[in-house]
C-alpha cells in the first residue's frame, strides 16, 4: 500500500498582503477611516480618558495634578446645589422641548409629505435653519426678536395690540425666558428631525393605506393613528432618544442668550438657566479653572445621559427585532 | 514639502489603481505635514532667536522672541498702538495676539500649556490660583524707583505675601452717568443717596425712556461691590476676613429687588451696561456704566450728561463710591525667557512713560496707573473726566480683592440675582455667600 500524498499546504500570504487584506479591503477600510478614527482618538477618547483621571485628583488651574483625593470631587458634585439645580433646569427644559419638537417635526413631515407641489421648496425652508449656528440664531432671537425695548420685533407686534413691552430675557417671574429658549432650539431643530419623520413616512407602504380604505377607515385621524403613527415607531424612538442626549446637551442658547456684562469677580450669567454644561463650563474651563470637579462633574453627566438613555430605549423597545 | 521616495517626474500612466495609490500617498504625505504644523502652533517666541531690527545697531546680533497677548480693546487704534509699542522695543522681537471674545478663558486656558503667552494683560492682575499654582513670575523689584509712583490701591491688589506679579497698565473705573437735561426738566439734583436714586428712577421714568439702567440683569453682575461700600462694608476685611456680614449690607441688597420690580430700571437692552448706547439713543435718563463710554458719551450728547458715584445709602450711612480696576501685565511662568518677558514689561509699563500716557489718553478715557502722569494728563483736566479723577481719588475702591476667587463671584452674583428677581431673602442668601467665601478664604489663604 502505498501512502497518500500528504495534501500540499496552502500557501501562507506574505505579511504585506494580510495586513492589506483581501483585495486591499483592509487597507482602503482604514485609508478612508483612519483619519477619522485618528482624530476621534485624538480629540474625543483621550480627553475623555484624562478627564476621568482628572477627576480623582485636586486639580486647580492644572492638567497635570499630584494630589490625589479619590472619590471627594463626585461627593462634592452630587452635593452641590448648583450642580443639582443645573439638572433640574435640564428636567424643565427637556420637558418643553422633547415633546415640541416631537410634535411640530411630525407635523411638519406630514403636512409636507401631503403637499403637492414646491414639496422641495418648502422642505427646504423648514430645513434651512439646521444650517445656522446656535450663536448666530441665538444673537438674533436676543438682539433682534425679543430684546426688551419697545422697539423689539415681539414687543412692537404686542404694542400694535396693546400689550405693554416685556423683558424676555430679564425677568423671572413669568419666567419668559423659557419661552426664548425653547422658541429658538424649536426653530434650529425642528428642520432636521422632520427630515428623519419624512423619511419614515415615505418607507410606508402606500398599500396599507389602501387597504385600510378598502376596509373603510377614514382618512386623516383614523388612518394617522393606526397606520401612520405605528408605521413610524422606529422612527419616533430614535428621535426621542436624539432629543433628550441633545436636551442633556444645551449650552449654546443658555449661555449666548442669558449671559451678561458680570464684573464682580464671577457670574455675569443667572443661576436660573443654567443647564449642567453650563455649570460644568463655569467650574472648568472658565475662570475658576477647577478640572477636578468639573470632571467629576462630566463623568457624572456622562454617566447620567448613557443610563437614562438605556433606560429609554429599554422602554420605548428601541432597536427590537420588529422596528428593523 | 517633497515626499521621500516619491519620483519628481512619472510618467502617464492608464493603471488607475496605481493612481489611486499615488493620490492616497500624496494625501497621507499631506496629512502628516498639516499634523505637524499643527503640532507646532506659532506662538511667536518657539525658543528662536532673530536677527535684530534694523536701526537697532547691533546689525547681526540675536534678540529673544516673545508672545505678548491682550484682550480686544473697543477704542479704535488701541491694537494698532500696541503693536507699535512692541515693534519698537530694541531688545527682542515681540509678536501681539490681539484677542475678541472670551479673554481671561482663553489665557486661563493657554497658561496650561507650553503654546501659551510670554507676556500677557489679566484683569486686576493674576488670580490668587494663577499665584499659587505658579503659573506666573514674580515681578518684585521690577518698579524700580517708580513703585511708590504707581497707585498704591493697584498695587496691592497685584501683591500677594510681599511680592508683586502685575504691573498696572491703566486704571478703569466704573461710574453713574446721568443727562443733566432730563434731571433739570424734573427738577431733581444728582441723586446722592440711594433713596434720591430710587425717586429719581421714578421721576424720569417716561413710555419711552426708562429711569436708569444698571445692566440686563438689574444690576447683579456689576451692582454687589458698590451696594456694599454704599453702607461702610466691602467683600472682604483688610485682613482678609469675610466683610458684608452686616446686616445693612442684606438690607441694600433688598433694597435693589424694590427697584427691579418698580418699572423704572431699563431692562433687556440691546447692550448692556459697558456700552453707552442705552444712554446715547435714549433709552434711559441715568446709566450705570465706565469710564471709558466718556468719548462716545462726549460724541454722543455733547456737554449734556455728568457723572457720580453709587450713591451712599442714606444721608447717615456710608458713602458714595465707585469700583476702580486695571489691567495689570504678566509673566508667564512657562515662558522660555522670563527674563526677557520680565525686561519687557519693564521697559512698557515703568520706562515708557510717553507710551503710557498714549495708551491712556489717545484711543478713549482711561488714567494712567502712574499719579505722576495722571496729573500730566491733559484730557482728563476738564469737564466729566476731570470729576471722574476726583471720584477715584475721593471714592475709589478696588473692583474685588485678591483673594475674592471666581467662586466667591459666582457665589454673591447668585445670590444677589435671586434677592433682585425673585425676592429672595436677603440675609439667607448673603448667609450662604458666607459659607463659600469662608471655604475659599481656607483654601487660598489657609
Amino acid at each position: 500500500m502505498t501512502a497518500a500524498p500528504e495534501p500540499r499546504a496552502a500557501a501562507r500570504p506574505g505579511l504585506r498582503r494580510r495586513l492589506a487584506g483581501d483585495q486591499n479591503r483592509t487597507l482602503w477600510f482604514w485609508a478612508f477611516v483612519g483619519p477619522f478614527f485618528l482624530g476621534l482618538l485624538v480629540f474625543v477618547y483621550v480627553p475623555m480618558g484624562w478627564s476621568i483621571w482628572l477627576s480623582f485628583y485636586e486639580a486647580r488651574n492644572t492638567v497635570t495634578p499630584t494630589v490625589f483625593v479619590g472619590l471627594d470631587n463626585y461627593r462634592d458634585m452630587l452635593t452641590d446645589p448648583a450642580f443639582l439645580s443645573s439638572l433640574g433646569t435640564f428636567v424643565v427644559f427637556a420637558a418643553f422641548i422633547v415633546p415640541l419638537t416631537l410634535a411640530v417635526s411630525l407635523g411638519l413631515a406630514l403636512m409636507l409629505n401631503r403637499v403637492g407641489v414646491l414639496r422641495t421648496f418648502f422642505r427646504s425652508v423648514y430645513f434651512l435653519p439646521t444650517a445656522c449656528s446656535y450663536v448666530v440664531g441665538a444673537l438674533i432671537w436676543k438682539l433682534s426678536i425679543f430684546n426688551g425695548v419697545r422697539f423689539g420685533l415681539a414687543n412692537t407686534l404686542m404694542r400694535a395690540v396693546g400689550i405693554e413691552p416685556v423683558a424676555w430675557l430679564s425677568v423671572t417671574q413669568p419666567p419668559w425666558y423659557w419661552l426664548v429658549i425653547v422658541s429658538l432650539r424649536l426653530w434650529l431643530q425642528v428642520g432636521f428631525f422632520m427630515i428623519l419623520f419624512l423619511a419614515g413616512l415615505q418607507r410606508i407602504p402606500p398599500v396599507l393605506y389602501e387597504a385600510a380604505a378598502v376596509d373603510g377607515a377614514k382618512p386623516g385621524w383614523q388612518t394617522f393613528r393606526y397606520i401612520t403613527f405605528p408605521q413610524l415607531r422606529a422612527t419616533s424612538v430614535a428621535i426621542l432618544v436624539l432629543l433628550l442626549i441633545n436636551a442633556f446637551q444645551a449650552f449654546d442658547e443658555f449661555y449666548n442668550l442669558l449671559a451678561n456684562a458680570g464684573a464682580s469677580g464671577g457670574g455675569g450669567y443667572p443661576p436660573y438657566a443654567r443647564p449642567p454644561l453650563v455649570y460644568l463650563y463655569y467650574i472648568a474651563l472658565g475662570n475658576q479653572q477647577d478640572f477636578g470637579h468639573g470632571s467629576a462633574g462630566a463623568v457624572i453627566l456622562a454617566a447620567l445621559i448613557a443610563v437614562v438613555t438605556v433606560l429609554q430605549a429599554k422602554f420605548l423597545g428601541f432597536g427590537r427585532r420588529g422596528d428593523q | 514639502m517633497v515626499l521621500p521616495h516619491a519620483p519628481i517626474r512619472t510618467p502617464p500612466s492608464t493603471d488607475s489603481s496605481w493612481s489611486r495609490r499615488r493620490f492616497l500617498q500624496t494625501g497621507s504625505g499631506l496629512a502628516a505635514a498639516g499634523l505637524l504644523a499643527a503640532c507646532g502652533s506659532n506662538t511667536g517666541r518657539e525658543g528662536a532667536t532673530t536677527v535684530a531690527a534694523a536701526g537697532s545697531g547691533t546689525g547681526a546680533a540675536t534678540k529673544p522672541t516673545l508672545s505678548q497677548w491682550y484682550h480686544q480693546y473697543g477704542e479704535a487704534g488701541t491694537q494698532q498702538a500696541v503693536e507699535r509699542y512692541a515693534a519698537a522695543y530694541p531688545d527682542a522681537t515681540v509678536s501681539v495676539q490681539w484677542s475678541p471674545g472670551d479673554y481671561d478663558k482663553k489665557v486661563a486656558a493657554a497658561l496650561l500649556t507650553d503654546s501659551g503667552p510670554d507676556v500677557f494683560e489679566a484683569g486686576n492682575g493674576p488670580s490668587i490660583d494663577q499665584i499659587q499654582s505658579g503659573q506666573v513670575v514674580e515681578l518684585t523689584g521690577i518698579l524700580g524707583d517708580a513703585a511708590g509712583d504707581f497707585t498704591p490701591s493697584l498695587i496691592e491688589r497685584m501683591t500677594w505675601q510681599g511680592k508683586l506679579y502685575g504691573v498696572p497698565q491703566v486704571i478703569d473705573m466704573q461710574l453713574l452717568v446721568y443727562r443733566k437735561s432730563l434731571l433739570e426738566a424734573a427738577g431733581l439734583q444728582p441723586p446722592t443717596t440711594f433713596d434720591e436714586l430710587e425717586a429719581a428712577a421714578a421721576a424720569l421714568t417716561t413710555a419711552d425712556v426708562k429711569g436708569l439702567f444698571v445692566g440686563n440683569d438689574g444690576g447683579a453682575g456689576v451692582l454687589p461691590g458698590p451696594v456694599m461700600w454704599s453702607v461702610g462694608a466691602d467683600y472682604l476685611t483688610a485682613d482678609n476676613q469675610i466683610g458684608f456680614t452686616d446686616p445693612l449690607v442684606a438690607e441694600a441688597l433688598g433694597r435693589l429687588h424694590g427697584l427691579f420690580t418698580s418699572g423704572s430700571l431699563l431692562l433687556g437692552a440691546p447692550a448692556d451696561w459697558s456700552d453707552p448706547s442705552a444712554l446715547v439713543d435714549g433709552l434711559t435718563a441715568m446709566q450705570w456704566t465706565g469710564l471709558w463710554t466718556l468719548p462716545a458719551l462726549q460724541e454722543g450728547l455733547g456737554d449734556d450728561f455728568g457723572v457720580l458715584p453709587w450713591p451712599a445709602y442714606s444721608a447717615t450711612v456710608g458713602a458714595g463710591s465707585v469700583p476702580i480696576g486695571a489691567y495689570g501685565s504678566a509673566v508667564s511662568a512657562k515662558s522660555t525667557n522670563p527674563d526677557a518677558a520680565k525686561a519687557f514689561v519693564k521697559y512698557l509699563w515703568v520706562d515708557r512713560t510717553e507710551d503710557q500716557i498714549d495708551w491712556a489718553q489717545s484711543y478713549g478715557f482711561h488714567i494712567p496707573a502712574r499719579t505722576s502722569l495722571a496729573d500730566q494728563a491733559e484730557g482728563l483736566k476738564s469737564g466729566p473726566a476731570a470729576d471722574a479723577v476726583t471720584l477715584v481719588e475721593q471714592n475709589g475702591h478696588a473692583q474685588t480683592p485678591l483673594l475674592w476667587t471666581p467662586a466667591s463671584g459666582t457665589a454673591l452674583s447668585d445670590a444677589v440675582t435671586r434677592i433682585i428677581k425673585d425676592g429672595s431673602d436677603p440675609a439667607a442668601e448673603m448667609a450662604t455667600v458666607a459659607q463659600t467665601v469662608q471655604a475659599e478664604l481656607d483654601r487660598v489663604a489657609g
